[in-house]
């Protein structure tokens, strides 16, 4: 009751945008005046679908959200799994500051301290050199984006998945063992199911995070990175093509809008 | 208290379709808001006079290292006028910003080449009075009434500052010395090229075909018919696989180079002399074929509310001083030919690093920036606007 008032002020708001992001992607600019033409068409969902160009760079967006996304959940599971239940209170402690620690930094002095680290000269390629692995090649690529991403948003995959195992009662986990189940089967049936939620809370952040970013792929991304936030940035300013922008910017919602209803289904908004 | 929620979520929400529906019905889209309607009043023969009383107060868009304290602090001191600057970091960034409130927030921009035109076409700047600004005499003659910001004889604004897009490598891992610009454009360098992440980079392509490939026509690189461009974009779609990056920020590049991720490029001379002061071993140079040049204008808001203050500005950074003292702070070459020698005071040697007292067949050789629109010199109104160079740059980064 207290809620319903802000949260539909919020709402008119937060739906309003969204509105007229959607009724401008609708429209067309005038190339010699520079001025909106407000007529309805749908020549730049067009030249979405048709040019070729727009599909891979939103395939690659999404496809990357993806891999961040595996990458933050098989590596946040077993440090929050360790923090959760193994470690001692202090260490536990100890721990979470240290997860929150990289989000008191500047988002960019992370990224371009990544930046050196992958470069030709940089720290991988020293270290890989001093164990006789040669060098790799990662630099302004792909791949050095993936590693970023999967760095820059792990605490937010890690402190869900981390609340998630938390709230299972130790008495569930006994009681498994109690019934003769190994330690695996008691993962598989006991701890996995309730704290899936929770890594699929994370992951609502690590995928929504990365789809909607356009500074990494900037920096460390290399010839062929550009994300859709990228082509968004770009037709806003001294290409005046707002509802061009616009269009390719209802993808983003869509895609989201769909991972969000499965979210659901499987429990995320209670872990929340 | 969740069927509250549910309903009031519904009401909300329809509420919000009729809001967005009446707002966008009745103004349209912030972009274009200033539009014809602004500049046909102030061109209708508003030019000022003279300067009149300062208003206190004066807010710029400007690239990051344009408004140091070395010469804002005096200009406050002798004018009173307060400067607060909005700091940009894409030509994007300014125009949009221009365009914020009606377009009435801020009082000057300083815009490239690739930007100007658009804020002329859009209503958002004002002509000014060069009789105003005693320095623009001593200006090159090549940026007293250059395309990119004079339009019918109005000028649009001051120009300022200006810089080439020079050829630069990598001494110890390119051989020999470079001198055309096919240097980029060759597969010996696969995966060690950089240039910059803008679409005006189209034009460079141009340039290059212009000599290479005479057949095709071109004159000017910023007036490109479709067939003049698509040569120009295939010809840019083969240099993607030798592409390492395309940089956004010169920081970029001079991490490129200083890591041996990328060993040839297009550059400014920022970058050269700073890998240089790093002892990074490069060299650059303007290839046979020329090169295109950025160059900055103070423009003036035409919905401006402290006129008086920016002419006041407009007149202090074109003395030979300021001109010479933001030349070397920032790494670009002054407008105005006096201020070589104060260049040299400052800073032996930079006048001619920045090639600020080369001759004219220098300058001739640079085609400077302008926004690409669709009237062509000529006449006819079939050449590419920056919208589709857009377009077409997006195809190409892929």
């Amino acid at each position: 009751m207290l809620l319903s008032a802000p949260a539909a002020w919020f709402l008119l708001i937060y739906i309003a945008a969204l509105v007229v992001l959607f009724l401008s992607s609708l429209w067309t600019v005038d190339s010699f005046t520079g001025k909106l033409v407000h007529s309805w068409t749908l020549d730049n969902y067009k030249t979405l679908v048709e040019n070729s160009t727009y599909r891979t760079i939103a395939l690659r967006t999404i496809g990357i959200a993806a891999a961040v996304t595996v990458t933050d959940a098989v590596l946040a599971f077993p440090f929050a799994f360790f923090a959760a239940r193994i470690a001692p209170k202090r260490l536990s402690a100890a721990l979470f500051v240290a997860v929150l620690i990289p989000l008191w930094t500047s988002y960019l002095v992370r990224v371009y301290a990544w930046r050196l680290i992958l470069a030709k000269d940089g720290i991988l390629n020293w270290t890989l050199d001093k164990i006789g692995l040669g060098s790799v090649n990662v630099a302004y690529s792909n791949t050095a984006m993936w590693i970023v991403f999967s760095y820059i948003w792990l605490p937010f995959m890690i402190l869900p998945i981390w609340a998630a195992i938390e709230r299972v009662p130790d008495s569930y986990l006994e009681a498994s063992a109690d019934l003769g189940a190994s330690g695996w089967r008691t993962f598989r049936s006991v701890l996995w199911p309730l704290a899936m939620p929770g890594v699929v809370a994370g992951s609502i952040f690590t995928f929504s995070l990365t789809l909607g970013d356009f500074i990494t792929p900037t920096l460390v991304g290399g010839a062929g990175s550009d994300f859709i936030g990228n082509v968004v940035y770009r037709n806003v300013g001294v290409a005046n093509n707002v509802p061009f922008a616009a269009a390719f910017a209802v993808v983003p919602v869509i895609v989201m809008g769909i991972y969000l209803f499965f979210a659901r289904r499987l429990g995320a908004f209670e872990a929340l | 208290m969740r069927i509250d929620l549910r309903r009031g979520a519904a009401a909300a929400a329809v509420a919000a379709l009729a809001v967005g529906v009446a707002a966008c019905g009745g103004g349209g889209g912030g972009s274009s808001s200033s539009g014809g309607g602004g500049s046909a009043k102030s061109s209708a023969g508003n030019l000022p006079t003279s300067i009149g009383q300062g208003e206190g107060q004066l807010n710029l868009i400007a690239w990051e290292g344009y408004t140091q304290p070395e010469w804002v602090k005096p200009f406050q001191q002798q004018t009173g006028c307060q400067v607060h600057a909005k700091y940009a970091g894409s030509s994007d960034e300014m125009v949009t910003l221009m365009r914020q409130g009606g377009g009435s927030q801020y009082d000057m921009v300083s815009a490239s080449g690739d930007a100007s035109l658009r804020l002329i076409r859009g209503g958002d700047v004002a002509p000014v009075n060069v009789n105003l600004i005693p320095d623009w005499k001593n200006f090159i003659p090549q940026l007293q009434s250059p395309p990119h910001n004079t339009v019918d004889g109005k000028h649009y604004g001051i120009s300022l500052q200006w810089g080439p897009n020079t050829l630069l490598w990598n001494t110890t891992k390119v051989a020999g010395t470079p001198t055309s610009w096919e240097a980029i454009y060759d597969p010996k360098y696969k995966g060690q090229v950089t240039v910059p992440d803008n679409p005006i980079q189209i034009a460079d392509a141009a340039l290059y075909l212009s000599k290479k490939d005479p057949s095709l026509g071109i004159t000017d690189p910023y007036e490109l018919t479709e067939p003049q461009l698509d040569a120009a974009v295939n010809l840019l779609k083969q240099q993607r696989p030798l592409i390492k990056k395309y940089w956004a920020l010169a920081s970029d590049e001079i991490d490129l180079f200083k890591n041996g991720d990328a060993v040839i490029g297009a550059s400014w001379p920022y970058q050269t002399n700073t890998l240089v002061a790093d002892k990074t071993p490069v060299k650059d140079t303007i290839p046979s074929e020329g090169a295109t040049g950025w160059a900055d204008t103070w423009m003036l808001s035409a919905h401006a509310k402290h006129p008086n203050c920016a002419y006041e500005w407009m007149k202090w950074v074109s003395t030979p001083k300021v001109q010479a003292q933001q030349a070397i702070s920032f790494g670009e070459t002054p407008a105005n030919t006096k201020a070589c020698p104060i260049m040299d005071e400052l800073a032996k040697g930079s006048c001619a690093q920045y090639h600020a007292n080369a001759d004219a067949a220098y300058f001739n050789s640079i085609k400077f920036w302008k926004t690409p629109i669709q009237q062509c010199g000529n006449g006819k109104n079939d050449c590419t606007d920056y919208n589709q160079w857009q377009q077409k740059w997006t195809e190409v980064k892929g």
